[in-house]
């Protein structure tokens, strides 16, 4: 790159002092000048093309969000914020609430959320503390990694011919109806599908515990149970909590699966086992044939409100973490 | 530096301004807002081939309409680009003139007809029906159901399958006292108007409570994702029924009922018994539903399946010879191309609505000129 050095020693950082004080005549002194410029606008160049990938990003959602809004105006002009807790979705008669599906989507990922980490926690600690090394954690850790990279559809297959039997005879040993599909077997799916998430980030977190304390609460006499419950959790209690939120942020807009196993009723659910519906669901399965205008509307709507449940859950996540790590 | 500072501002700034039009861009397209017949750009498809068609909508055609193309194109060369996405979604797609002909289960209402940009011709294509198919383990007789009971069941107030309504007309059957368990499309579907159009015309309750739509509020019930969504829900669970397509039905060996037609009839659902059905005074324009059929012998939760064409077709940069191409497909399918329907298990148009077809077709018009002879 630079071929006026004239010594093969000269490193960047007293590149240009060689230079200056080694330079002769004024042409080396104008081309080191130029080159000075060159670089100085190279510099600019790459800081402004950063500067604009970022911006991008910015543009990118907030445009999202704006197209929603937008669209979804009609709606929010004829039903109004009873939108949020209308209790009835009756494409018929151009009533539209989306409580059920509110109600089906929080349920359906808290539950999913609730019977996930104690999986991933496990699976973090084990491959973090316990075994880092070795053909069968490279074995879990690889098999963890690919249930995050089964296409959902299969899950939802999965679910149809495996989970929804087993869930049904169950159903029917404990007297409620007999029916398999729901929210609970959709918790179920969603509950596996979610585990990588939290259970990957927890394990980099865990490897990143600096081992002189681990080592000092050994040396005091700690056992290991005793040294991940009061040294390695509470050191990574902010990076697992992240995972945890990220499944979560998974859970809520997983559409395909939820869709195939939770039974698509807008009747609000009145057990964990009664079916209900998902907002991503309802998107995907009406909005081919949403004929009129202010439906196709509360539909995008709909899309709104998941955009915003993610993006408050995520700024709660944000402040507890926040929290753990300010204390 | 500060020079430098103002050009990255600048430059951010005009990015910005770009990102929002072609935002703003993006949302008018996708608001369905219909320019008028000067959207040249969109007109055709975006091919100026006049041997290449584009056509949008119904996924209950979509069989039928492969096997009909494919044969279509080996007698003329004439290619056609079918995209499955549903009725409504064909709909939209002619009304925003980016397709040359849709297709769907349901004549298009008020609402689509003013947001048309013109007039649009409905031609029958073929006959769908939609069949009760139920998961009765030890039932080995076919069930009967008469339109009451049906009401009944899907508004939730029959939940049991030894109910004594279902069993004054199944007097030969032994019914279980298994809950019942019913299973409708969650996805908006033609298969469900034409169902929710028979309930309503059968039930006054039904009409007021439920009302006819591709998608409606459901009383009560599980929904399945396409007609294998509701076939998987009805093979699963025991004492389910559930509505699917009859071509569906028969091509799994699902067991499906009887229906009593206005006749008084108990009708099996079957080719000829669909075909029947259609056997009725179609009006000039074809806009009729076939449920609940006058036609003694035909089944009564029937329907016709449309073509949908601007009745103008000079519009945008469209030729007279794509034009002419576009009719003379349609003529060709509701004539020699309704022999691949039955195979498929697709009910052949009744000679009623096969002349009804011919008069609105020979009612397009290109330049204010008719186009076919």
């Amino acid at each position: 790159m630079d071929t006026s050095v004239e010594n093969g020693l000269v490193t960047r950082s007293d590149r240009s002092l060689r230079v200056i004080a080694s330079a002769k005549s004024p042409e080396a002194i104008k081309s080191r000048i130029k080159r000075s410029f060159r670089q100085i606008r190279t510099e600019s160049v790459f800081k402004r093309t950063l500067v604009i990938m970022g911006l991008f990003m910015i543009i990118l959602v907030l445009g999202i969000l704006l197209t929603l809004i937008v669209q979804s105006l009609p709606s929010i002009k004829s039903l109004g914020l009873k939108y949020l807790w209308g209790r009835v979705w009756d494409p018929v008669q151009d009533i539209y609430g989306a409580w059920p599906f509110l109600l089906g989507t929080l349920l359906s990922s808290f539950l999913a959320l609730l019977i996930s980490i104690p999986f991933s926690i496990a699976v973090a600690i084990f491959l973090g503390e316990y075994y880092p090394k070795g053909w069968l954690p490279d074995l879990l850790k690889n098999t963890v990694e690919l249930i995050a990279a089964v296409p959902s559809v299969i899950y939802g297959f999965w679910g149809l011919a495996v989970l929804v039997p087993i869930v049904r005879n169950l159903e029917s040993h404990i007297g409620v109806e007999p029916v398999g599909v729901g929210i609970f077997s959709s918790s179920l799916i969603l509950a596996v599908m979610i585990i990588p998430y939290a259970a990957s980030l927890g394990r980099s977190m865990i490897q990143m515990v600096p081992s002189p304390l681990k080592e000092a609460a050994y040396g005091l006499g700690a056992t290991r149970w005793e040294v991940i419950r009061s040294v390695v959790l509470p050191y990574t209690k902010s990076g697992l909590f992240a995972g945890i939120l990220l499944s979560l942020g998974r859970a809520l807009g997983e559409t395909m699966a939820v869709t195939m196993v939770i039974g698509n009723t807008s009747i609000i659910p009145k057990s964990i086992f009664a079916p209900g519906n998902t907002m991503a669901s309802v998107i995907a399965n009406e909005f081919t044939e949403a004929d009129k205008a202010v439906y196709l509307s509360a539909l995008i709507e709909l899309g709104l409100v998941l955009f915003l449940v993610t993006v408050v859950i995520n700024m709660i996540g944000k402040r507890i973490i926040d929290r753990f790590t300010n204390e | 530096m500060k020079a430098n500072f103002f050009k990255i501002k600048s430059s951010l700034a005009a990015s910005a301004l770009f990102a929002a039009l072609s935002m703003g861009m993006v949302s008018c397209g996708g608001g369905g807002s219909t320019s008028g017949s000067d959207s040249t750009s969109a007109a055709g498809g975006g091919s100026s081939d006049d041997n290449s068609l584009i056509g949008a909508g119904s996924s209950f055609d979509n069989p039928l309409f492969s096997k009909m193309f494919s044969e279509y194109n080996k007698l003329n060369g004439l290619k056609v680009n079918y995209q499955s996405v549903g009725s409504g979604a064909g709909i939209s797609q002619l009304t925003n003139k980016t397709v040359d002909f849709g297709a769907s289960d349901a004549p298009m209402n008020g609402k689509q007809d003013s947001a048309a940009p013109a007039a649009v011709l409905h031609v029958p294509v073929t006959t769908g029906a939609v069949v009760l198919s139920y998961n009765l383990a030890d039932v080995k007789d076919t069930l009967m159901l008469s339109p009451g009971v049906l009401a009944d069941i899907f508004l939730g107030k029959i939940t049991k399958w030894n109910d004594a309504k279902i069993a004054a007309i199944n007097k030969a059957v032994k019914l279980p006292s298994t809950s019942i368990v019913i299973a409708h499309r969650s996805d908006g579907s033609g298969t469900s108007n034409i169902f929710t159009t028979y309930l309503a015309k059968v039930s006054e309750e039904w009409s007021t409570k439920v009302g006819k739509g591709s998608s409606v509020n459901w009383p009560v019930g599980l929904g399945g994702k396409g007609n294998e969504g509701v076939a998987g829900l009805v093979k699963q669970t025991p004492g389910a029924i559930g509505y699917i397509e009859l071509a569906y039905a028969i091509q799994n060996n699902m067991p499906y009922a009887k229906v009593q037609n206005k006749a008084g009839n108990f009708i099996t659902p079957s080719i000829a018994s669909v075909s029947a059905a259609a056997n009725i005074t179609i009006p000039p324009d074809s806009k009729v539903s076939l449920t609940n059929t006058d036609a003694a012998d035909g089944y009564p939760i029937s329907g016709f399946s449309w073509v949908l064409i601007y009745k103008e077709q000079k519009y945008g940069i469209r030729s007279l010879a794509k034009a002419t191409n576009v009719l003379k497909l349609i003529s060709w399918q509701i004539h020699d191309g309704q022999q691949y329907g039955a195979p498929l298990y697709y009910a052949p148009l009744s000679p009623a609505a096969v002349s009804v077809g011919d008069a609105i077709l020979k009612s397009a018009t290109y330049d204010g000129k008719p186009i076919l002879q």
